[in-house]
């Protein structure tokens, strides 16, 4: 072990005598705060949840629409300019994409260049918050690796209603930390000109989000 | 004690006089402290128990620090246990001598930052520069400020201090090909550092970032970002190199949900910011095959020594109470002098670095409070500086006599310990007055620095005593009545 290590630990232990802590080590847990009616698990998500969730994306500057399990092509299909490369993660439902011609499924063939190549990338998520309006990936299936969903300009996350927590508590709550995550909040965007708000800078510039209902 | 540029030449005061006589400055600075108070005010004002919430995130930090070597102990085992690399550096010499090693190591003359106020404070792009290695930086505002090889004035808008024809003009004289045609439009000025970058972050091998938080029970680091720069950097080069400073652990997974409610509300007035990214090392076939993350102290084991100061290390950067400072908002983040300015730079500079280092910090605030109002961990800056500013006078009085302030107050004690001293003093003030055809104060060039922005008072024709003895009856009678 380092001799930073152990003179950095040092230093620590002794701060402990002159200034002797007041707060127990660990902060008691706290039962989940800012949040909105809480689905019990494994139930589907209150109408209200949906109806936030799709209020709160929409605030970002995305576009977000309802769709029923039987409709999820055709409205992947009218998200897609015609004619653009389209990629998706392996695991990606083939039901979901039958419309879709020009779509290649990742694989480590691709590199960083070639993914950059790509106008629109399909995901899923691993969870949703109402709350805040955040998707979250995290590198399982239907969602790929994370420089996937980035490169493209334009991002479409398919979620489903059951996905949807409430608050921000709830999602971390259900994330597995081992698995590197991505929390998406509208496209990207800057507002460091004056504050005024731009959309996209590097991430992708368009992000649209279709929520499938049960 | 904390080194690298967490301290410049010269003193606040010297720094602000500079400051207040440039008006577009002000201009710029006021127009955007302006409008993000109002914004975050609305963000906040949509949570319910927003109170708690803050109460929360103290506990958190203040759990955290009672344990810190536990903490980061545990941090480094679980890092360690998915593939990262855990370092160690005392000071902004021995993390920056860590990054140049594994830079070499690796044979990248290039790499990619994510925007990182420890990377700043340790000063790695000039200590990158020394070893021939080019960084670059890839926030929006960040490129601003390399571009122009200015320094960044806010934590979250580094160029909050400069308006979009100066950057329009910044962006012609440094990226190569970008005409006369470049509009001054936020928009296109952005589409401009997207396509600049673009190659950057494709061909990049290593990239350097920061990170908001470590998750000690889980072995986790995270990024919260807009841009999306931070994910480039995270996702696609083949070496992650992070420099987090100890303070930012907390104990459990569960403990970053209080924060993500917490910091984007208070720093972007965003219910959410656009990207977060988290990895517990190495994830096969995802992202960097080789990710390091440097431990910091730099001067922060003395702020947790202080009994008062440690407060301070709850800060996680949101950059609310520069947003709210009526000191900042007139002279900006460069007359602090530190990559910290604002309130909370006002007290974290000195307790990293020393009071004395930075004795004019502490007294570059009003004291009105309304930072700690906003302040998302409920850190009480004003009674922070309150102790910087005793622990300043504490420190001044060992020294012999030498400013005018304690000349003059020491002169006053003994006057006016005695009785007798005191008439005679009083006596003299009028007499003073009345002998001088001009106001007596001017005759002091030792108070010539209090009298620089106030007038001085004419000694009366009577002091109160003087006149009592001449009414001596009326008061007798006055009080019968």
């Amino acid at each position: 072990m380092s001799e930073a290590r152990s003179e950095i630990l040092a230093r620590i232990r002794a701060a402990r005598i002159t200034a002797p802590p007041q707060a127990p080590p660990v902060a008691p847990p706290q039962a989940p705060l800012s949040v909105s009616p809480q689905a019990p698990p494994g139930a589907p998500a209150p109408v209200g949840l949906v109806g936030l969730f799709c209020e709160r994306v929409a605030h970002y500057d995305a576009t977000v629409r309802r769709v029923a399990t039987d409709s999820v092509a055709e409205n992947l299909g009218s998200l897609i300019v015609a004619g653009s490369k389209v990629v998706a993660p392996r695991g990606f439902p083939q039901q979901w994409t039958a419309g879709l011609n020009a779509l290649v499924v990742d694989g480590e063939e691709l590199t960083k260049r070639d993914l950059d190549g790509f106008a629109t990338v399909l995901s899923t998520c691993a969870v949703a918050v109402a709350e805040t309006g955040t998707v979250i990936l995290d590198g399982g299936v239907g969602q790929g690796r994370r420089a996937l969903s980035l490169l493209p300009d334009h991002h479409v996350v398919v979620v489903k209603e059951s996905q949807i927590v409430a608050g921000v508590d709830d999602a971390v709550g259900k994330l597995d930390p081992r698995k590197p995550l991505t929390w998406i909040s509208g496209p990207s965007a800057t507002a460091d000109i004056e504050l005024v708000r731009v959309r996209g800078v590097h991430g992708p510039r368009r992000l649209d989000v279709v929520v499938v209902g049960a | 004690m904390g080194e690298g540029l967490l301290f410049g030449e010269g003193d606040f005061p010297t720094r602000a006089r500079h400051a207040l006589a440039d008006g577009q400055l002000r201009a710029n600075l006021g127009a955007a402290t302006t409008t993000i108070r109002e914004r975050r005010a609305a963000a906040v004002g949509e949570v319910a128990d927003w109170e708690e919430l803050r109460s929360a995130g103290a506990r958190i930090k203040d759990g955290s620090l009672a344990a810190l070597d536990e903490m980061l102990v545990d941090f480094e085992e679980k890092f360690s246990a998915s593939g990262g690399v855990v370092h160690w550096a005392r000071d902004a010499q021995e993390a920056n001598a860590i990054i140049v090693d594994l830079l070499n190591r690796s044979g990248a003359a290039e790499v990619v930052k994510v925007k990182s106020m420890t990377t700043q404070e340790i000063g790695l792009n000039e200590a990158l520069a020394e070893a021939g290695i080019v960084a670059w930086e890839t926030d929006l505002a960040e490129l601003i400020v390399q571009l122009s090889a200015d320094r960044p004035s806010h934590f979250l808008v580094p160029a909050i201090h400069r308006n979009r024809d100066e950057i329009r003009h910044i962006f012609q004289d440094h990226i190569p090909g970008i005409g006369t045609g470049l509009g001054n439009d936020p928009a296109e000025l952005t589409a401009a550092a997207r396509s600049y970058l673009r190659d950057k972050f494709l061909a990049a091998e290593v990239a350097i970032s920061g990170a908001n938080f470590a998750v000690a029970e889980t072995g986790t680091l995270g990024v919260v970002e807009s841009e999306g720069n931070g994910r480039m950097c995270l996702t696609l080069p083949r070496m992650l190199i992070s420099v987090v400073g100890v303070e930012k652990v907390v104990p459990r997974w569960e403990d970053v949900g209080t924060l993500f409610q917490l910091l984007p509300r208070s720093s972007t007035a965003e219910r959410m910011n656009p990207y977060t990214s988290t990895w517990s090392g190495v994830t096969p076939s995802d992202g960097p095959s080789e990710v390091h993350v440097v431990l910091l102290d730099n001067g922060r084991t003395n702020a947790l020594a202080d009994p008062v100061g440690k407060e301070a290390l709850r800060c996680i950067r949101c950059s609310a109470c520069l947003n709210v400072c009526p000191v900042y908002e007139r002279v900006g983040g460069h007359a602090y002098g530190s990559v910290y300015p604002g309130p909370i730079g006002a007290v974290i500079t000195p307790y990293l670095a020393g009071v004395e280092t930075v004795a004019s910090l502490p007294f570059a605030s009003t004291l009105c409070g309304a930072c700690y109002e906003v302040c998302p961990v409920k850190i009480d800056i004003p009674s922070l500086l309150v102790d910087l500013r005793a622990k300043h006078v504490a420190e001044a009085n060992r020294k012999p006599l030498r400013s005018s302030e304690k000349v003059v107050m020491s002169a006053l004690a003994w006057v006016m310990a005695d009785a007798k001293r005191w008439q005679l003093v009083n006596r003299l003030g009028p007499l003073l007055g009345k002998l001088t055809r001009y106001r007596w104060a001017r005759l002091a060039p030792l108070i010539g620095r209090w009298t620089e922005n106030r007038e001085p008072p004419v000694p009366p024709a009577h002091t109160l005593r003087n006149w009592r003895n001449n009414h001596q009856g009326l008061g007798e009678g006055m009080r019968h009545e």
